[in-house]
């Protein structure tokens, strides 16, 4: 069957090289840029360590990224399981011999980079999904066994991650989830009876919710409750971007960064650092640069032939969406604090890895588009 | 092409058509977060941009700059003088104890003032300034900075403390300042929103009462902070205002001579002009140099100063209760003639003492005056005369005259908090205060100044200066105020009040208060007959000026100096018959229980200008002791007339 369908799409290296979408590099390389830029910033204006990994960190992946988009995307459709299992498998790992820091066990040391299996996790469930309802045909996709098997699919991730404690990671694969299987047809009224199931059961979820997640959450709803504690971040964010005013401070001026009232700058308030030192012009242009990624990759989907490829693009494409629009509403002060990454922008080297290889995959749709996988 | 097809195709469109829902939401969103960042951004950018400052930047006080006194001739006798500090902020030293020991050093401190300085940065925080030292001497300074590079974190520090050129002089006018204490901040708005550590404010004195005008403002220093509240650079600096000047009607010149007359003496000397109430000079004896406040004072010299029998603290010119002595006698018989209990050719034979209510009243001449009438009775200071009027007069009238001429009342309405309002008994306050009857004996001691009446220095000055003037009020002041009526005004003024008939005589009399409250200041004449104030000020003349008066010695009789007083001798303790027979020498008495010396007076009788009040405690009898000081102040006042007079005319805009 495999060999049977490869019959006249072996492109040429530079067939493939001409088909990359050059928007989509020009839209990650300038956030690349500026992203090593607002790094540069949280360093003092030095290139020390923050800014020098995150360097290093993006040309490596940078250069894996295009690497990787050679690839067929066969190769990702065959190996889309075993990606998840791995990924799953680290997962495992971590809860179990993973390294703790800050209170949460998430890493797990691979000697040459400590991972963070989670991030990977989140690009691996949608490719998972793209594989399994790639083949299912529409009639029988509310099918008794697809539903419950793609619940477990999702839910065992979920549970590790969560138990880490990380609940913003989870969350976040939690929402890419079920956007796929609702992108894969699944039906409607699934999502609105979980919906209510959720919301239902949600007093007795933040019963269970560990002090500090409950103190977040309440944090959220009045941050003067706690100005010196939880609150803090929020405020000091708030501040900082409404402080920044249309034009910003200025690059390497952000007052509220540079003399530390800024918590996490580098990580989770990367943005909240761009929007102080750049205004609400700079932000703008930020949100459109996203706005443009994210809308090349639905197009780049809804150009392919095969459902696996639009599938993935639809779902990381929303992905990406979804961690953009949480990380800000968040700094923002939209929703609570929970730690979710700006996709290129944050320090973090397996959210950048994640980030790349969810790119790399689009690319291959990109270049393969015309191909059917069967 | 296997999975082709119609579910296939199905598919598809399900997952378009989904795609396409989804782009609309996230367009919605972005949206949204555009429109949060605009209204963050743009809208309440001002509050945010507000909040951001707050946060970066911290304000650092320095102390402000105080106001200086200057006395009626435009010198400082307050001011600001520099001084050589060294500061450390603890944060910002490397290696706390090593500084310390190289400071200990260089600035050769004792073990007991390193140890200090050591528990004080226990006390604070570690950014707050510590104050090694409050007044480097300029080897020490120029040492320290020689060595500066080796104290890193050591500020050696120009600052500005205050010193009272005059030293002794002025101590109990101004006060002093020290460090501001807990109460000073709850009692005075103005030194809480001012305060700094090691802030200096008035303690006592004027330097208390001026305090909000003195203080100055603050500069301030700007500083950029990081979230830990470390500075991290000067954003600017702003100059702070000095407090204002402070001008005193005294003359610096008789301030000094006061001092001098009363050296080794305790006691006071007040002089004052009759007609503006200009003080032109307030001392009290012994003083001490309120400079010694300046960095705390040492417990050697406080506790000389506490301790000194002679109570250097007490301002005795305002918070000294004395008997007045004799020198009530003029209001004595002031009171009798205007309620024409006598007249002036009433007569009484001295005998040397009076029997009466079963107890025999002494004069202070055993032998006896003789026949004497009112003139002779003020000039000699006849005491049996007096208990005669009095006893005819009744205490209650006399009340009444006492206290329109100022005794029983503060001279200074709110100047001085220690200002005591002294006593002038009459029956309803004996019946209130003590709860007993008015014993008519306590009429015949209360004429002569004894008893229960209780007066301030100032208060008698006052008493004299109203009497002097003619019989006005006046109104006693310290500082020069550029509303003051001019001298001629108020010349106008007390004739006009000659004008108001004695028809209501209760709406003539008005309290004090009432004068006060009215804004307008009235010169109200405080007699009904002028003839009766003529008398008795020509009668005093008499006293200093004519043989046998009780100050005659003390006379000057140059016309140009030439003053009338009138002389008291205070008894402290009531004379046993035993200490009456043997009539010792003042020397020989025990100091505590000696005599107290009065001598009021005022000059040039001619044309009279200004009244004193001289009181030497324990100095024995006013004639001898107090009248030969007023003499030698007398001729000093009259001397400075001239000067005074070319200042008074710049000092006023008026008329």
């Amino acid at each position: 069957m495999f060999e049977q369908s490869s019959y006249s799409e072996q492109y040429t290296f530079f067939q493939k090289l001409r088909s990359f979408d050059f928007v989509l590099i020009f839209c990650v390389l300038c956030l690349g840029i500026i992203s090593n830029f607002s790094m540069y910033s949280t360093d003092g204006g030095e290139f020390l360590y923050h800014s020098k990994s995150h360097f290093i960190r993006f040309v490596t992946f940078f250069s894996m990224m295009i690497f990787l988009s050679f690839f067929n995307l066969r190769f990702w459709h065959s190996t889309a399981y075993l990606f998840y299992t791995i990924t799953l498998g680290f997962l495992i790992w971590a809860s179990m011999y993973g390294v703790t820091a800050s209170g949460s066990q998430r890493w797990i040391n691979l000697y040459f980079i400590n991972l963070q299996p989670s991030e990977l996790m989140k690009i691996a469930i949608i490719v998972c999904f793209a594989r399994y309802f790639h083949r299912e045909q529409m009639s029988n996709i509310n099918s008794f066994k697809n539903i419950i098997l793609s619940m477990a699919i999702l839910l065992l991730p979920i549970l590790l991650v969560v138990s880490q404690p990380d609940l913003g990671t989870s969350i976040l694969i939690a929402i890419s989830g079920v956007i796929v299987l609702w992108l894969a047809g699944f039906n409607i009224k699934y999502f609105i009876y979980s919906g209510l199931t959720l919301i239902i059961s949600l007093p007795f979820v933040i019963s269970m919710l560990k002090p500090y997640q409950k103190q977040r959450v309440l944090t959220f709803f009045n941050p003067d409750r706690d100005p010196l504690g939880a609150g803090y971040q929020i405020i000091q964010s708030k501040i900082a971007v409404g402080s920044g005013g249309l034009t910003g401070k200025g690059f390497l001026k952000g007052t509220q960064s540079y003399l530390e009232f800024l918590p996490e700058k580098h990580t989770d308030f990367i943005f909240t650092l761009f929007s102080e030192e750049h205004g609400f012009i700079g932000s703008v242009i930020l949100l459109i640069l996203y706005g443009i990624l994210i809308f090349r990759i639905l197009n780049i989907g809804s150009h392919s032939r095969s459902f696996f490829g639009k599938l993935f693009c639809y779902g990381f494409g929303s992905a990406i969406f979804v961690y953009v629009a949480v990380n800000m509403s968040m700094v923002l002060g939209l929703l609570p604090i929970v730690g979710s990454p700006l996709p290129i922008m944050s320090y973090g080297g397996s959210s950048m890895l994640a980030t790349m290889i969810g790119l790399s995959i689009v690319m291959s749709t990109k270049i393969h588009s015309k191909q059917i996988i069967h | 092409m296997f999975d082709g097809g119609d579910s296939n195709v199905r598919k598809f469109n399900t997952v378009n058509r989904r795609v396409f829902i989804l782009k609309i939401a996230k367009g919605i969103i972005f949206t949204g977060i555009v429109a949060r960042l605009f209204s963050l951004q743009i809208t309440e950018n001002k509050k945010y941009l507000t909040l951001s400052d707050k946060n970066r930047l911290r304000e650092w006080r320095l102390p402000p700059v105080r106001g200086e006194f200057e006395d009626y001739f435009g010198n400082v006798v307050a001011g600001n003088t520099k001084v050589y500090q060294l500061h450390v902020v603890p944060e910002q030293v490397e290696d706390f104890k090593y500084l310390m020991v190289r400071l200990k050093n260089i600035l050769s401190l004792s073990d007991k003032q390193f140890s200090k300085i050591v528990k004080k940065k226990k006390q604070q925080k570690p950014w707050e300034t510590l104050i090694i030292s409050e007044s480097l001497t300029w080897d020490q300074f120029s040492k320290v900075n020689f060595y500066l590079h080796e104290l890193s974190g050591a500020k050696p520090v120009l600052s500005v403390a205050r010193s009272y050129p005059y030293k002794a002089n002025y101590t109990h006018v101004l006060g002093y300042v020290a460090q501001a204490s807990e109460s000073d901040l709850l009692e005075n708005e103005e030194i809480k929103n001012k305060h700094v550590p090691g802030l200096r404010v008035g303690k006592t004195g004027l330097e208390k009462t001026f305090e909000n005008s003195l203080i100055g403002t603050n500069s301030v220093k700007r500083y950029e902070v990081n979230a830990f509240g470390k500075r991290i650079n000067q954003v600017d600096f702003k100059e702070g205002e000095k407090g204002q000047k402070v001008k005193l009607t005294i003359d610096t010149e008789i301030q000094k001579l006061c001092n001098e007359l009363l050296a080794e003496k305790s006691g006071s000397i007040s002089v004052m002009d009759i007609y503006t109430g200009e003080i032109v000079a307030m001392h009290s004896s012994p003083s001490f140099d309120p400079n010694l406040f300046m960095y705390g004072i040492s417990y050697k010299d406080w506790d000389l100063i506490r301790k000194n029998p002679l109570k250097p603290l007490i301002n005795k010119t305002i918070s000294g209760l004395y008997s007045p002595g004799s020198t009530i006698k003029p209001i004595v018989a002031l009171s009798a003639l205007e309620n024409d209990v006598i007249s002036t050719k009433f007569k009484v034979n001295c005998t040397g003492k009076m029997e009466m209510y079963g107890q025999t009243y002494h004069c202070w001449k055993k032998k006896g005056h003789g026949i004497v009438d009112l003139r002779d009775a003020l000039k000699q200071s006849c005491d049996t005369y007096f208990y005669e009027m009095s006893r005819r007069l009744g205490v209650d009238r006399l009340n009444i005259t006492a206290k329109r001429f100022g005794l029983g009342n503060t001279v200074f309405k709110n100047l001085y908090s220690e200002e005591k309002k002294g006593l002038v008994p009459s029956t309803k306050w004996k019946k209130n205060a003590l709860g007993k009857g008015w014993v008519l004996g306590e009429t015949l001691i209360t004429g002569i100044g004894q008893g229960y009446i209780q007066t301030t220095p100032l208060q008698l000055c006052l008493m004299t200066a109203q009497l002097a003037n003619g019989g006005f009020k006046i109104f006693p002041r310290i500082t020069v105020d550029k509303n003051q009526e001019s001298l001629e005004k108020i010349k106008y003024k007390m004739k006009e009040s000659l004008k108001i008939t004695n028809e209501n005589s209760s709406s003539l009399i008005r309290s004090a208060e009432e004068i006060f409250s009215t804004g307008e200041k009235e010169y109200n004449k405080l007699f009904r007959n002028q003839e009766n104030i003529k008398f008795v000020l020509e009668a005093m003349s008499a006293s200093t000026n004519e043989v046998r008066g009780t100050s005659y010695r003390s006379r000057i009789d140059d016309p140009k100096y030439r003053f009338a007083g009138k002389t008291g001798t205070a008894q402290v303790k009531k004379i046993t018959k035993l200490q009456r027979e043997l009539d010792l020498d003042t020397a020989q008495i025990p100091y505590e229980e000696r005599d107290h010396a009065w001598y009021v007076a005022f000059g040039p009788y001619k044309d009279p200008r200004y009244a004193l009040c001289v009181l030497v405690e324990h100095g024995g009898s006013g004639s001898a002791t107090a009248a030969p000081l007023a003499k030698k102040l007398m001729k000093k006042i009259i001397d400075r007339h001239k000067e005074r007079e070319k200042i008074r005319k710049n000092n006023l805009v008026d008329i």
